[in-house]
């Protein structure tokens, strides 16, 4: 669910959190009888749901592969949903806010490609070979070592992410709600055991079909409004150049162009280069997460047949360039729109700003006005209103950029429309803990369980187990919840798991596909040294900030570009070590390598349909409409 | 969704129908009593009563076409 982590999360932290908890002393929004009754009803719908499909969840087909019966259209909302949530979201409207569109990269390049390539090329492979999961197409073509490594990593990492979401929804909802944080850890983990529990798959892509509606329901509003208050496109973009211009003297042109200022680290805000762009995001973070990550590729899993297990990417793929305008559109907006209590433009800072004005609640004072003011220093906030913050005064507020979004909800939205945008975000932490729990679930089943722990049990006995894995990973990841609110730091590490683990995967499965000389050693070494590799590289720049300079190859480069280059050169490093340990060790016969590898596979002929449900001919389309965007905003 | 059962676009429609009415009647209240929430922006809009009014709209043709026991794709 974190896959893509925002830029203004750089470097993997998501140590804002805390940040917000401990400055918020006065909830953003006031709910309505009205707005409860539409978070209550959402409750109602998705727990009976799960009641709904648990007549349909009895065997282990049904239970963690929804029966292999959806659609495309189903699995494509549900791919792409599973993607899109609520710290996303949140994240990304303030990277907008922070950076501009250069923020939008994170859904075009370091999507669309990756997304065309799993339905048009890696989709027959998995599909064909019916494995129940991405560790289970290892099992198949490298054995069980590889399948080992991949399944517990997969396994740790999503009950970790699960629990981080849990916590991650707990603080937004105290300080957008003023809610407590065990009530929505409770409420949240009983209503994604229950729905879960019951339905298995089918229920957790139900229910992200209906978040994906319910966030284009309740989000949409933003931008329409917005725009019409700045006074169209032109408006926004004239108001963004005077403000940039008078706050720091810099022209905001850069705000609106993804490619022309990637030149240099040092020409754009975000610090990031073209190269660690295109390769980085747009290869190795973009492919590894869309096409090896189990907790997306499970959904389109699920679909009937190839056709649409093909076609459901394509499908997602059109949705996924459609985010940035409920997402980018509102940061950018944020940044002309808001405004304090008393009626002056308000600005937005990081998380250590945030933190480091920390409100005592006894004095209503800054607990540390000194290291308050030299953070307010480094900001372009005015001279007078950082009198004020350091005064306490109640009008007087720090926000930070992840909350540009809410703050425009709470902007526009009245009684009613606010609990729909509010639920919309409930929706998305929800959906979020589903899917990893749903992924759990199936690896610890099948790639852990089965394989390691009991092989002669029955179908149901596999349910069984399936359905307790639920439970037990639901109390884990509540556990983990109350660990990253009490250690802080672990969440940093957590939210590495997946940026460490990522990049080995995909070369190991694209040599797994893609190269009939691959060996089992080679996956098994592969994997676990690039692993290996990857972490130790985390470690070096976490020891040693300086160390960013060399892993990103530039002394301008700021910590996004750290993410895309160990990405990139933990993939290199797999790639060799692949490559040499296949060309020592023995390969298996080809004839061995059917549904598994490209060259050795004889796919099914597909029936001719008619061209508008060709999903070559849909392709085509996002590919053109990808590339105009990206000249539009070039 | 296929298979017998209730397709998932009818849950989604019975929702959004719901939630549509709730804000569309919020909206006309709203409107009739000019009671409206005073830290809201661009009130005079009228959001809530075509926004409701769309959601309810989009959520009963779902209802309609994908009612079980009528076979929807």
């Amino acid at each position: 669910m974190f896959g893509l982590v925002p830029a203004s999360h750089a470097a993997g932290s998501f140590g804002f959190l805390p940040a917000l908890l401990a400055f918020s002393t006065e909830p953003l929004a006031h709910l309505r009888l009205l707005d409860i009754f539409v978070i209550a009803i959402y409750f109602v719908m998705v727990i009976w749901i799960g009641f709904y499909l648990k007549g349909r969840s009895n065997t282990s087909e049904e239970f963690f592969m929804a029966g292999r019966e959806m659609t495309a259209w189903i699995a494509g909302l549900s791919f792409v949903s599973a993607n899109l949530g609520s710290l996303e979201l949140m994240g990304w409207a303030g990277s907008a806010y922070q950076y501009g569109i250069l923020a939008t990269h994170w859904y075009w390049i370091g999507a669309i490609p990756a997304m065309l390539f799993l339905g048009l090329v890696m989709m027959p492979f998995y599909y064909v070979s019916k494995t129940h999961s991405v560790p289970g197409y290892l099992d198949l073509r490298y054995g069980g070592g590889a399948r080992t490594v991949a399944a517990f990593s997969f396994a740790i990492e999503m009950i970790l992410m699960s629990g981080v979401n849990m916590f991650a929804m707990a603080v937004v909802m105290k300080v957008v709600l003023g809610w407590d944080i065990t009530f929505s850890i409770l409420v949240s983990s009983v209503a994604v055991a229950l729905y879960v529990g019951l339905g298995g798959l089918r229920s957790a892509i139900f229910n992200e079909v209906l978040q994906f509606v319910l966030i284009w329901g309740g989000a949409l509003l933003v931008p329409i409004l917005g725009l019409v208050q700045t006074g169209g496109v032109g408006g926004l973009k004239k108001q963004i150049m005077t403000n940039m211009q008078s706050m720091t003297g810099v022209h905001g042109d850069s705000y609106f162009h993804m490619w022309r200022d990637t030149g240099s680290f040092a020409a754009n805000p975000m610090g990031v280069h073209w190269t660690g762009i295109v390769f980085g995001l747009g290869f190795v973070i973009s492919f590894g997460y869309w096409t090896t990550d189990f907790l997306v590729v499970q959904r389109v899993l699920a679909a009937h047949n190839l056709r649409a297990a093909r076609m459901a990417p394509i499908i997602g793929s059109f949705f996924k360039m459609a985010v940035p305008f409920i997402v980018i559109l509102p940061g950018l907006l944020g940044l002309v729109l808001l405004q304090n209590p008393d009626g002056s433009r308000r600005q937005l800072v990081g998380e250590d700003v945030v933190a480091a004005c920390t409100v005592s609640p006894a004095s209503g004072q800054v607990d540390n006005s000194s290291a308050c003011s030299a953070a307010m220093a480094k900001t372009t906030l005015p001279a007078a209103y950082q009198q004020k913050v350091l005064a306490g005064e109640p009008d007087a507020e720090l926000h930070s950029y992840n909350q540009a979004l809410p703050l425009m909800m709470v902007r526009y939205l009245g009684p009613g429309l606010l609990g729909l945008g509010i639920t919309a975000l409930i929706a998305g932490f929800m959906s979020g803990m589903a899917g990893n729990v749903s992924a759990f679930s199936t690896v610890w089943t099948y790639d852990i369980y089965k394989p390691l722990i009991n092989k002669k049990g029955t179908d149901s006995h596999y349910v069984l187990v399936g359905r307790l894995s639920i439970l037990i990973g639901v109390a884990v990841s509540i556990g983990a919840a109350y660990l990253v609110m009490h250690a802080h730091g672990i969440m940093d590490y957590v939210q590495a798991l997946f940026s460490i683990f990522i990049a080995p995967l995909l070369a190991v499965i694209l040599f797994g596909m893609f190269w009939k000389r691959a060996t089992a050693p080679a996956g098994f070494i592969g994997l676990l040294t690039g692993i290996v590799f990857s972490a130790s590289l985390f470690m070096w720049v976490k020891l040693n900030p300086a160390a960013l300079a060399s892993v990103a190859l530039s002394p301008d480069a700021k910590p996004m570009a750290e993410n895309v280059f160990r990405a990139l050169w933990a993939f290199l490093f797999t790639f060799v070590v692949v490559v040499v340990v296949s060309l020592l060790t023995k390969p298996r016969p080809v004839a061995e390598l059917d549904g598994l590898v490209y060259g050795a596979t004889k796919l099914p002929k597909e029936e001719p349909v008619p061209f508008y449900k060709n999903e070559y001919m849909w392709a085509i389309v996002v590919v053109a409409l990808f590339a105009a965007l990206n000249i539009i905003f070039w | 969704m296929h298979g017998s059962g209730i397709p998932i676009w009818f849950f989604i429609g019975v929702l959004l129908l719901v939630y549509g009415g709730m804000a569309f009647g919020y909206g006309i209240y709203e409107w009739q009593t000019g009671s409206y929430p005073p830290l809201v922006q661009l009130t005079e809009l009228h959001t809530p009563v075509w926004w409701g009014g769309v959601l309810a709209l989009l959520g009963l043709f779902y209802v309609v076409k994908f009612r079980p026991g009528r076979a929807g794709k």
